[in-house]
């Protein structure tokens, strides 16, 4: 055991040390190239890459539940929900529709123009200033089963407005509040979400082919 | 390596943002704007998850990241529906052709 061991622990440190840096760059490249390809299959592929590694990189922020719940809805999904998309409606000359080369700089250009702006106002600002250390590295300590991953129990007891993470310990009167009144909305809307694209997409009777019978 | 901070994670973000407003604004293809509000929500949940781990956003952060992520799923289901139905009645899924409301 003690040899597998002493072989498989490098391996882990190398692999923690690098895999945030593939993730992202798996992330980043893939989003270009769904921006870049032009076939919509190929679109959805690498839209499925970009969203995989980047659950990778949520379980790189001590987000496990987060990032299990975007491989489970977003690529489980939605994007199985897409490419259902992409198959009804690429006949023939809709797999391919091209911009034109003009459009393509053009788009480029505004692009690198917003890309620096954004970044330069991400830098201008000292992220750490406002800081009450206090709290951090909440997330991570006690009320959590280690089996169970560090997140599901706090998150499962924020979504029922019951927080222990900011509560325990804290030397303030009130509670703080949680998340119950999103959640019950947000079960609604899925209900609404659910009956409103059964009724827009349900099956037409056409009455085209319906009149030569009953003329004949 | 060096370990990445925040800063690391707002730039992947911020790619992934403008990545989604190029493709949304580029594309002709509706899925293929459907995908651009994909990507640009992705990189508003990393966002989120990355100030929910180097700030005092705390848990928070995630339980906004869970709530995009779920209303992300109904958002592409009542799109695909209307995609759908516009395919049936105009055969083509090219959006510069949508024009009937003179908009």
């Amino acid at each position: 055991m003690s040899v597998v061991r002493s072989i498989i622990d490098p391996l882990f440190r190398v692999f923690n040390d690098w895999a945030f840096w593939v993730f992202a760059l798996t992330t980043i490249a893939a989003a270009i190239a769904v921006v870049v390809s032009q076939n919509v299959v190929r679109m959805a592929f690498w839209l499925i890459i970009s969203l995989g590694a980047t659950a990778g990189l949520f379980f790189s922020l001590d987000a496990d539940f987060v990032g299990s719940a975007q491989l489970l809805i977003y690529v489980g999904g939605t994007l199985v929900l897409l490419i259902f998309g992409v198959m009804l409606t690429a006949s023939g000359p809709f797999v391919k529709i091209k911009t034109s080369p003009g459009e393509g700089v053009l788009a480029a250009l505004i692009g690198v123009l917003l890309l620096s702006l954004i970044l330069y106002s991400a830098c201008a600002v000292d992220w750490s200033q406002n800081e009450n250390y206090d709290l951090q590295g909440r997330v991570a300590s006690g009320f959590n089963v280690p089996a169970e991953g560090n997140t599901t129990h706090t998150l499962g007891l924020s979504l029922l407005s019951a927080r222990p993470d900011k509560d325990l310990g804290s030397t303030t009167a009130s509670l703080t509040s949680g998340y119950l009144l999103p959640f019950e909305i947000v079960s609604v809307h899925l209900l609404v979400v659910l009956v409103g694209a059964s009724y827009l997409a349900r099956a037409k009777r056409r009455k085209e082919p319906a009149a030569p019978q009953s003329s004949a | 390596m060096p370990a990445p901070d925040l800063s690391v994670y707002l730039f992947v973000a911020a790619i992934l943002f403008v990545c989604g407003v190029v493709c949304m604004a580029t594309k002709r293809n509706a899925i293929g704007v459907l995908m651009g509000v994909e990507l640009v929500l992705n990189g508003a949940n990393l966002n989120f998850v990355a100030f929910a781990r180097y700030t005092s956003l705390g848990l928070d952060g995630q339980v906004m990241s869970l709530f995009v992520i779920v209303l992300a799923a109904a958002e592409a289901a009542i799109a695909l529906a209307i995609a759908l139905n516009f395919y049936n009645n105009h055969l083509t899924i090219d959006v510069d052709r949508a024009d009937e409301l003179q908009g």
